[in-house]
């Protein structure tokens, strides 16, 4: 467990070599570290807050510090790899809309499968996937619980924005960003924190043009992207650069892409597939 | 009675989100009202009269918005608890960057919105720096990996926070986020003596006073000039 204190009284050259992405964290703060190397993080913070007059507007050091230190923790549990590793996603059973015991024991989702998830509207698949979202644990109007390799899981994945149960695909879904292919997916690798993202973005490329009915190159910008070609990126990038174990399609029937190509690359890459559907695929 | 305050850009989410939240509360029982603080006018009260929620606005009109917000704060908490509400939520628009009406002690949620872009968190300050919960909206319209990496601008910037994705339109995430204001142990009887999270922006100037004119002469009181850059 990290003490704010003690990073406190740490030089920042020692902070960015034990904790080499700390760099991003300073800038976001609006800190500018150049020239800073030697002093202790105190130092350093006392130095900027003077050297900014609206210095009510500034966090005092400790409240700085404490701040690092949880995203010291965020990110050193985000780089460990294995925790992560979901290999079963259960769900026991709560009660129907009518409030009646569910008729079910358990039902165990694996890594690698694709489950349909049918039924008429109203009939609960987006409260059935917002469970699992939530990671339900009898809290939610369902009364349902979820569990995670086997046993109730920890808090953390429902708050941390880096430790996301559930990655969601749906039609709806656009680019925004004004972005290159290759841009974009550097990005993305560099949002978690992936020491080699060449090779990643080379994959993530091509198998995307495997999906697409045509080919794109890396330089076309990601807003002009064809609506089949965006699904193809999006789904690549989901099955290799996303870190949630769990894949929630909405509805991808019409997308333009080859559909069990699609399924293929995100089981292969050992997530649960989780698929709202009229039109079930049969292996 | 508990007190929520709700801030973030315009346009993010945030009547939508307390709309579904609020919702979801009286399922369960509680007495919610709203107050709008807003600067020259809105229609959302009109949006909670219809859901059927108490309701009351504030404009600050030529005033700064936040300013007008502290001003009036305790006002409206006495409202609240002569309607015996279980919670108000406070829903104002962050509209400088450098403010945050937050309270110490007092439930601070910013909601902000995929669509945004991911350059905007850095931006936001204070706001989503001390908030407690973080709302990001507008999921359903972005790729995964946008969502990803906003997401993670947003932990830069404020990695205490909890950090929730509700759809503002189909209200998914928000039954969620009802259960974190119910969890929430922080009962206000008054606000009088408590403080801000966070000093807002020394403003006083002639413009704040009226003038109209420009040009150094009629700078008087608190002026910051640009510094330009001989290149
Ligand atoms: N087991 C349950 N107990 C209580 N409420 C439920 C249950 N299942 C679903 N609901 C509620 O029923 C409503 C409809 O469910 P939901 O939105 O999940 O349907 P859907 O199958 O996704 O419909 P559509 O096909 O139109 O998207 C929601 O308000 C949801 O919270
Ligand atoms: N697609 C989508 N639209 C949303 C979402 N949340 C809000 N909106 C829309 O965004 C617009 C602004 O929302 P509003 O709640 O008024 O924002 P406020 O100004 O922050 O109160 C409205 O048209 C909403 O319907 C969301 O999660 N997804
Ligand atoms: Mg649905
Ligand atoms: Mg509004």
């Amino acid at each position: 467990m990290l003490v704010a204190r003690d990073l406190l009284e740490t030089r920042i050259e020692d902070l960015l070599s034990e904790y080499p992405f700390v760099g991003s964290f300073f800038d976001s703060q609006q800190l500018d570290l150049e020239g800073a190397g030697e002093m202790t993080l105190r130092a350093f913070l006392d130095k900027a807050n003077t050297a900014i007059d609206d210095d009510d507007a500034q966090l005092s050091p400790e409240e700085v510090a404490v701040r690092l230190s949880e995203h010291i923790e965020q990110m050193l549990s985000f780089l460990e790899d294995d925790r992560e590793r979901i290999r079963t996603l259960t769900l026991l059973p709560g009660t129907d809309k009518s409030g009646q015991p569910e008729g079910f024991e358990r039902i165990d989702f694996h890594a690698g499968q694709t489950v349909c998830i049918v039924g008429p509207t109203g009939s609960g698949k987006s409260r059935l996937l917002a469970d699992i979202e939530w990671v339900a644990q009898r809290d939610t109007p369902t009364r349902r619980a979820v569990w995670l390799n086997g046993e109730a899981p920890s808090r953390q994945w429902r708050f941390s924005p880096t430790h996301k149960l559930v990655a969601q695909l749906s039609q709806n879904m656009n680019f925004v960003m004004d972005l290159s292919v290759e841009e974009f997916l550097r990005m993305h690798a560099e949002s978690r924190v992936v020491a080699d993202p060449e090779p990643l973005i080379a994959r993530i490329h091509e198998e995307a043009n495997r999906l697409a009915g045509e080919s794109f190159d890396k330089d076309t910008p990601i807003t002009s992207l064809s609506g089949g070609q965006s699904r193809a990126l999006m789904i690549a990038d989901t099955a290799i650069l996303s870190r949630s174990p769990i894949v929630l399609i909405d509805e991808i029937e019409n997308a333009g892409i080859d559909r069990k190509k699609a399924l293929e690359l995100l089981v292969s890459e050992e997530k649960i597939v989780l698929m709202a559907t009229h039109d079930p695929v049969r292996p | 009675m508990k007190l929520v305050t709700v801030c973030g850009p315009p346009s993010s989410g945030k009547t939508s989100v307390i709309l579904k939240t609020v919702d979801a509360l009286s399922g369960r029982g509680r007495k919610v009202g709203v107050v709008k603080f807003d600067c020259l006018s809105t229609e959302d009260d009109l949006l909670y009269e219809k859901a059927g929620i108490p309701v009351q606005k504030g404009l600050s009109g030529p005033l700064c918005p936040d300013h007008y917000f502290v001003s009036n704060v305790e006002e409206v908490v006495g409202w609240g608890k002569k309607n015996d509400f279980d919670l108000l939520i406070s829903e104002s628009a962050g509209l400088c960057n450098r403010c945050s009406p937050y309270i110490k002690d007092v439930m601070a949620i910013c909601v902000i919105d995929n669509l945004s872009g991911v350059g905007t968190p850095k931006k936001i300050g204070p706001m989503l720096k001390l908030a407690d919960i973080v709302v990001i909206t507008k999921g359903d319209i972005v790729s995964q990996a946008e969502r990803e990496v906003f997401a993670s601008r947003v932990s830069l910037v404020n990695p205490a926070a909890m950090v929730l994705n509700v759809n503002g339109l189909t209200g998914q995430g928000a039954w969620e986020l009802s259960t974190l204001l119910d969890e929430d142990d922080r009962a206000v009887e008054t606000l009088i003596g408590r403080k801000l999270r966070f000093s807002m922006p020394a403003a006083l100037c002639s413009y704040c006073l009226g003038e109209t004119r420009i040009g150094e002469t009629y700078q008087l009181g608190n002026v910051r000039k640009i510094q330009i850059e001989e290149r």
